[in-house]
Parts: C-alpha cells; sequence; structure tokens
C-alpha cells in the first residue's frame, strides 16, 4: 500500500476538484442528485482518503482499516468519487450512478459498493453505527479510527444527541466526527429552520472534544485530524465551517442547490468554472 | 402444565450462548430487568452496553458492532423496538442485512397493566414486511431455547417476540426449531386451529373445549412468521374444512394476514382470523383484557362452533 502521508497540500487541493468535477458530472449524468453537499465535502474527503485513512482498496474489508460512516448519505457523489480515484472500484462506474443495477446508489449501500463500510441516507443514523464501531475496536483491542461525516442540519435529529451521549459514556477516543457546517439544508438556511448554536458548546458538554476549523483548508483538516487522533478518553468532533456548493459561484450557500441537477447550460459553467481552478 | 417465564429461558440461555460464542453482545435500553437480559450483564459484564433510554442510537450501535463481527442482542419492549427503532432497523440493520438480533419484549395485550403505549399488536405485521428481517415467536420454554440456538446460527437480522409472563410447556425436551416449518400439536379433522407465540396455548385450550362437544380441532403452532413453509401452509389448508387463526397481535398483517395471504394463493380455504380487530387496548389485567376483545377461550371456542355451524348450513 502506498504510503500518502507526504500528499502535498497543494495535490490535495487538486484532488478535492477533481472530486467536485467528478461529482457534479455524476449528478448530471443522472439528472439527479445532491450537489450543495457534495461539492462542500470535498477538502474533507480528499484528506481522509488520500492522507489520513488507513485503508487497501484492493481488500475493502481489510479487519485492520480505518472506517468511515457518511452520515450524510446524500452526499454520496463526493464519496464514490474518492473510493473511485483511490482504486476501489473502476472509474468507469462512476457514470452509472442512480441507474438500475448501478453499484453507486443514490444514497451509500454497504452491500452493494466497495469501500462503503455502513448503509446510510435516512438522517441522523451514522454516528450511532459509527460509535458501534469504535466500541467493537475497543473489544478487540484493534486501533483503527472511526470517522462519521454529518451534516449540520442532520444534527437536528435527536438520535445524534442520544449518540454524542453515549460516545463520551464509553470514552471513545478512537471515534472522529466531522460536521460538514455549511449553514444550509434543504428548504433554507440552518439559522431560519433550527438554529443549532452554541454548536461547540453543545458538543463540550456532552463530552466531547471539539475544534472549529475552516473545512476548505486542507491544513486546518489535517492538524485538526492529528489532534483528535492524539486524545485520551474522549471523542473528538470537528466542525468544519464550510460553504454549501463549494467552487460552483451559482451554487454556494444557495439551499436550492441542496438536491437539484444542474442542466446541460449550467453544467457546462460550473464545468468551467472548476476546471480554471488553480 | 407446568408454567414456566419465556424471559427466564432468554436470560439463562444468552448466558450459555455467550459463554460458547465471544462474539455475543447485548445492549439494554433500560429494559434489562424487564427483559431478563441482566442476567448476561452479570456474567459478561465487558459484553453487555447500557445505552439508556435510547433505542435508535441502541440500533444504531448494534449494527456498527455486527460489520465486525458481533452478534448483538437489543434489549427493549416490542412496543418500543418495533416501532421507536424503526428507520434505524430499516436503514442500518435490514437493508444491509446486518447480524442484528432484536429482542422485542412484552407482546400483544400482555404487558402488565401497562396499557396502550406498551401493548404491542403492530409489531408482527411492521417485521414481516421489512426485506432481509427473519421474524419468530416461539411457543414455549422449549422453543424459546431451541429458537435462540436457531437465531445465533443464522447469519442476518432476526426480530424475536417475547411474552412476559410464563406459558405452560407443549412442546417434547427433543424438540428443535426449524426456521418456517408449521409443528402439528393436535390432529383433528372438523377444523383447523393454526397459532404462533404464547397464543399456541390458547388454541390447544380451545382445542379441548371443543372435544367437549365432539369438535376434533387440529392445532398448528406456527412459530417462524417468516419465513413461511407456504408448501406446509397450503397443504394444511388442503386438508382443512376451514382455518381458524389466533393470535395475540392486530388481525390485520400478523398470523392470520400470512396465513391469508398463502392460503387465498395457493388453495383457498375459510379463514377466520382471531386476534385485536384494529383497536388499540388498555390497561387492564391480562384475563380482564382478553374477555373484553373477544380472546377468551370461551369466546374463541364459540367463534369456533359458529363458523362450523355456519359452513354446515
Amino acid at each position: 500500500m502506498k504510503d500518502l502521508n507526504e500528499v502535498s497540500t497543494k495535490k490535495l487541493y487538486e484532488i478535492a476538484n477533481e472530486i467536485r468535477k467528478i461529482a457534479l458530472k455524476m449528478i448530471y449524468t443522472a439528472g439527479a442528485g445532491h450537489p450543495g453537499g457534495s461539492l462542500s465535502i470535498a477538502e474533507i474527503i480528499a484528506v481522509l482518503y488520500f492522507r489520513e485513512m488507513r485503508i487497501d482498496p484492493k481488500n475493502p474489508k481489510w479487519e485492520e482499516r480505518d472506517r468511515l460512516v457518511l452520515s450524510k448519505g446524500h452526499a454520496a457523489p463526493a464519496l464514490y468519487a474518492a473510493l473511485a480515484m483511490r482504486g476501489f472500484f473502476e472509474e468507469k462506474y462512476l457514470m452509472t450512478f442512480d441507474s438500475i443495477d448501478s453499484i453507486l446508489q443514490g444514497h451509500p449501500d454497504m452491500t452493494k459498493t466497495p469501500g462503503v463500510d455502513m448503509s446510510t441516507g435516512s438522517l441522523g443514523q451514522g454516528l450511532s453505527a459509527g460509535i458501534g464501531m469504535a466500541l467493537g475496536a475497543k473489544l478487540l483491542n484493534k486501533d483503527f479510527k472511526t470517522y462519521v461525516i454529518l451534516g449540520d442540519g442532520e444534527c437536528e435529529e435527536g438520535q445524534v444527541w442520544e449518540a454524542a451521549m453515549s460516545a463520551s459514556k464509553y470514552k471513545l477516543d478512537n471515534l472522529i466526527a466531522i460536521i460538514d457546517y455549511n449553514n444550509v439544508q434543504l428548504v433554507g438556511n440552518i439559522l431560519d429552520v433550527m438554529p443549532l448554536e452554541p454548536f461547540s458548546q453543545k458538543w463540550e458538554s456532552f463530552g466531547w472534544n471539539s475544534i472549529i476549523i475552516d473545512g476548505h483548508d486542507v491544513e486546518s483538516i489535517i492538524h485538526a485530524l492529528e489532534l483528535a487522533k492524539k486524545s485520551c478518553g474522549k471523542p473528538t468532533v470537528i466542525i468544519a465551517r464550510t460553504i454549501k456548493g463549494k467552487g460552483v459561484s451559482f451554487m454556494e450557500g444557495k439551499y436550492q442547490w441542496h438536491s437539484k441537477a444542474p442542466n446541460s447550460e449550467e453544467f457546462e459553467l460550473a464545468m468551467s468554472e472548476l476546471e480554471s481552478f488553480k | 402444565m407446568e408454567k414456566i417465564s419465556l424471559r427466564d429461558v432468554l436470560a439463562k440461555k444468552l448466558v450459555e450462548l455467550g459463554g460458547k460464542n465471544e462474539q455475543v453482545v447485548v445492549l439494554d435500553a433500560d429494559l434489562a430487568t424487564s427483559t431478563k437480559v441482566d442476567e448476561f450483564a452479570k456474567a459478561f459484564p465487558e459484553r453487555f452496553f447500557e445505552v439508556g433510554i435510547a433505542e435508535q442510537n441502541m440500533v444504531g450501535m448494534a449494527a456498527g458492532l455486527a460489520t465486525l463481527g458481533f452478534i448483538p442482542f437489543t434489549s427493549s419492549f416490542a412496543c418500543f423496538t418495533a416501532k421507536r427503532a424503526l428507520d434505524q432497523i430499516r436503514i442500518t440493520v435490514a437493508q444491509p442485512k446486518l447480524n442484528v438480533k432484536l429482542l422485542g419484549a412484552y407482546t400483544g395485550l400482555f404487558t402488565g397493566k401497562t396499557g396502550k403505549t406498551h401493548q404491542s399488536v403492530q409489531d408482527i405485521a411492521i417485521m414481516r414486511t421489512m426485506p432481509n428481517m427473519r421474524v419468530v415467536a416461539p411457543g414455549d420454554a422449549i422453543e424459546m431455547s431451541s429458537v435462540l440456538e436457531a437465531v445465533i446460527e443464522y447469519v442476518g437480522p432476526v426480530y424475536i417476540r417475547i411474552p412476559r409472563d410464563p406459558i405452560s410447556v407443549f412442546l417434547p425436551k427433543d424438540y428443535k426449531f426449524q426456521w418456517g416449518k408449521p409443528i402439528t400439536i393436535k390432529e383433528g379433522r372438523d377444523l383447523t386451529l393454526i397459532s404462533t407465540g404464547e397464543f399456541t396455548e390458547k388454541a390447544i385450550e380451545v382445542a379441548a373445549e371443543l372435544e367437549k362437544e365432539f369438535v376434533h380441532a387440529k392445532v398448528i403452532h406456527l412459530p417462524s412468521l417468516k419465513p413461511i413453509d407456504e408448501d406446509a401452509i397450503a397443504q394444511i389448508a388442503l386438508e382443512s374444512s376451514c382455518i381458524i387463526t389466533i393470535e395475540n397481535h392486530n388481525i390485520l398483517g400478523g398470523l392470520g394476514g400470512a396465513i391469508a395471504e398463502i392460503v387465498s394463493e395457493r388453495s383457498p380455504t375459510l379463514i377466520k382470523r382471531i386476534g385485536i380487530k384494529d383497536v388499540f387496548g388498555e390497561s387492564a389485567s391480562n384475563e380482564d383484557l382478553l374477555n373484553k376483545y373477544g380472546l377468551s377461550t370461551e369466546s374463541i371456542k364459540k367463534t369456533c362452533l359458529d363458523l362450523l355451524n355456519k359452513i354446515k348450513r
């Protein structure tokens, strides 16, 4: 397995941009999907899959692998892009996204996609599954980490807080939650729908370490993950401030792009913006 | 006949199975002393997780543990397992076919006077329509023990219905539970009673009462509500003048619904479904509930005789 620890930050930004392009192309081709939340997690996914995670694309069920639960399952295109780029499956499958018999479902399906560790899609459920994995790792004396990526809107679900309580009860310092805090959910802005603040304090009061970062800054993500991995006796949440639809000017910060596929003109425009990334 | 609590059997058997298999873990949502999985907690504290009153999180945690090869049992009441945590069961257990064993205790109307909130008269219908899920309702202590062995042996999600109150033992000591199979408890050619779970005890009582009227009822016990051996049910229907299903559950979608689905497609026979008639229950003693909801032995016997008279006319 290639050691990816030395991947440069420049390269990680390029990878994030490539993830955006692939995700958008998948959504455009399928005529369905969730561009806003896929684009906002591109750097997070890039750092995890191309630097941090201990994984073996040739052996997706490797018992010692780090686990990742994409609790905000609607951002699947970003995950699939990274999995294909890492070689979990051939890139030719990417454009079958959302079509009949595809291994790439609209929301992650662990029974169909190599590299997907948990089926998700109904929001609020991934953290609990991640806790089960982290708890199991402790029972088995295994040193793998479990990463869970949550959406901000998803934290309106009560189960997230049931899970938050239990992760600190079981002192799961091998569990790292990353929240894509892009401020926008399906019907509008988080602030109007259901304010989350004081968000960091909420997690801290539930017994977690909390780190607030710029979720599009690769070095900040790397640094936060390093801190999280050093935690002793406590789970860590990384609250990643992001922009919904990041990288495509007309999608940025717009709830209207939560779950809408671009038409051909919009797609061309979006791709030209992403192509001009330096 | 000796009456034994299936919860006591669960307590003992889980400890036995946990001793043989280190993969067995138990998660509980603040009901361990009711479901009796506290015995497992005492025997294997490192493999017991008290998650508090949070069924949804419990099911998700169980799913995560199952991905690592553990065999998690979740402990709660049937009403909460099948409904409070339903979406979690659907998304993280059933669809990915993870090896989680869902215990649903305190079934039907018999919940110790706790009433409509705690009675579980929809769980069979709900769980039966969940792809990948197996559903089982053991009828006595011997079966409970055998079911748990089969549940551990089978890799995949199972919902297990566990009644609250002690039940008469009617199966032989050497009985072995088999998925899908109906069991003939008593032969009889006049009509066929099919029952499941704790109500097979009642079906046997009804059949004994019918004998006093010189009516010979066949009694079939069907613990496995999914899968069901459809050929066996079709054959039973072929040999029956009429079928009466008896269950501690809503007449919609449960045992009666399942039998009607199979029989109507395979060998149409008159079926009368006896159970809770699509209403919510209330808090009362078991005896008062049985009387009010038409489920007493006397009431079921009368329904059987009325049906026979109707056929003869």
